[in-house]
């Protein structure tokens, strides 16, 4: 199949790929995995006191477009409020990077892991 | 539906078939090779009535009947050969077998899985992303491939067990314990072909 520039261009020059320390009080960690395809994808987020997004990590093991929607995800979350970045939608991931109607689920599971990053640190926030 | 429906799909059954009578290719794979509907599969008797079944629909025995029939033996072996190979691997077997229970796990994108068993493959294919690094990659590829196998066949056991109890929450259970094989399997393919590579180079 033929990938359009845009997933190339994460798929090679992956921004953001790094792991942060998951028991910080400020980081979130969202985990999520599609069985039909095996792919595992984590993303974390680095959040400030004022509830921004400072930083964004993520970890992708999986096909091109999954690497390259949780690539450009870690990029938009950058300065994002916790709400904003909780209404990301994967039609827009999609759109931005062309998907192909087949690879439509690799931009969910991305809204799905930043959406988890920010329920787990919500989940923290709550505990404390 | 038994041995039956081996007894039908002889030579002559298909070579007596007349036009408006479709052939009945809506069997389930285990009625069509006559083989008990269970995840144990004896594979050896598979492999028997797959050889049986190809005999049979060879295409030599069709060469002198009309193009209608000959279209018809190239239907049902592919159908055979399709039967054969999901049944053959303990994954696609055990989604088959929940898939005639009305859970289809062959095309979900959207499931929620345990985060510690995500972490876990995480952690796996970490791992397995390493192994280039390591000071005697065979021996780390080795110890992966050990866990590959153990958790499979953990993963099996588990299913079989779930499958056998046949309630609506066993059944659930035993769509998860597919979800994990289809990762566990990806990262077996995984293993296979950095060790392919490793070789080569």
């Amino acid at each position: 199949m033929a990938y359009s520039e845009q997933v190339i261009d994460h798929y090679e020059n992956p921004r953001n790929v790094g792991k942060m320390n998951d028991s910080d009080d400020n980081v979130g960690t969202g985990m999520v995995g599609a069985p039909a395809c095996g792919d595992v994808m984590r993303l974390q987020i680095k959040v400030s006191d004022e509830g921004i997004i400072e930083d964004a990590k993520f970890k992708t093991y999986g096909c091109g477009s999954a690497i390259a929607s949780s690539s450009l995800v870690t990029e938009w979350v950058k300065g994002m409020s916790l709400d904003e970045a909780q209404e990301l939608k994967n039609t827009t991931i999609a759109e931005e990077l062309a998907l192909p109607p087949v690879k439509i689920h690799c931009s969910v599971l991305a809204e799905d892991a930043i959406k988890a990053a920010v329920a787990d640190y919500k989940d923290k926030r709550a505990k404390k | 539906m038994s041995a039956d429906a081996a007894k039908a799909l002889t030579f002559e059954f298909l070579s007596s078939l007349s036009a408006g009578y479709m052939m009945d290719i809506t069997q389930n794979y285990f009625e069509f090779l006559a083989l008990p509907v269970t995840y144990q599969l004896d594979l050896q008797s598979l492999s028997e009535r797959n050889r049986e079944l190809q005999k049979t629909l060879h295409p030599d025995r069709f060469a002198h009947l009309s193009d209608r029939e000959r279209r018809l033996s190239v239907q049902y072996t592919a159908y055979l050969n399709e039967a054969v190979s999901t049944l053959k691997s303990p994954l696609t077997r055990a989604q088959y077998l929940l898939k005639m229970e009305g859970i289809d796990t062959f095309s979900e994108t959207q499931v929620q899985l345990e985060p510690m068993f995500l972490m876990q493959q995480m952690e796996l294919r970490e791992g397995l992303e390493s192994v280039r690094e390591a000071s005697d990659p065979d021996a780390v590829l080795l110890a992966l491939q050990a866990t590959v196998d153990g958790e499979m066949k953990a993963l099996r056991s588990q299913f079989d067990g779930f499958y056998q109890q046949s309630t609506p929450t066993s059944l659930d259970a035993a769509a998860v314990c597919v979800r994990k094989m289809q990762f566990i399997d990806k990262l077996g393919r995984e293993i296979e072909a950095l060790e392919d590579q490793l070789f080569d180079e």
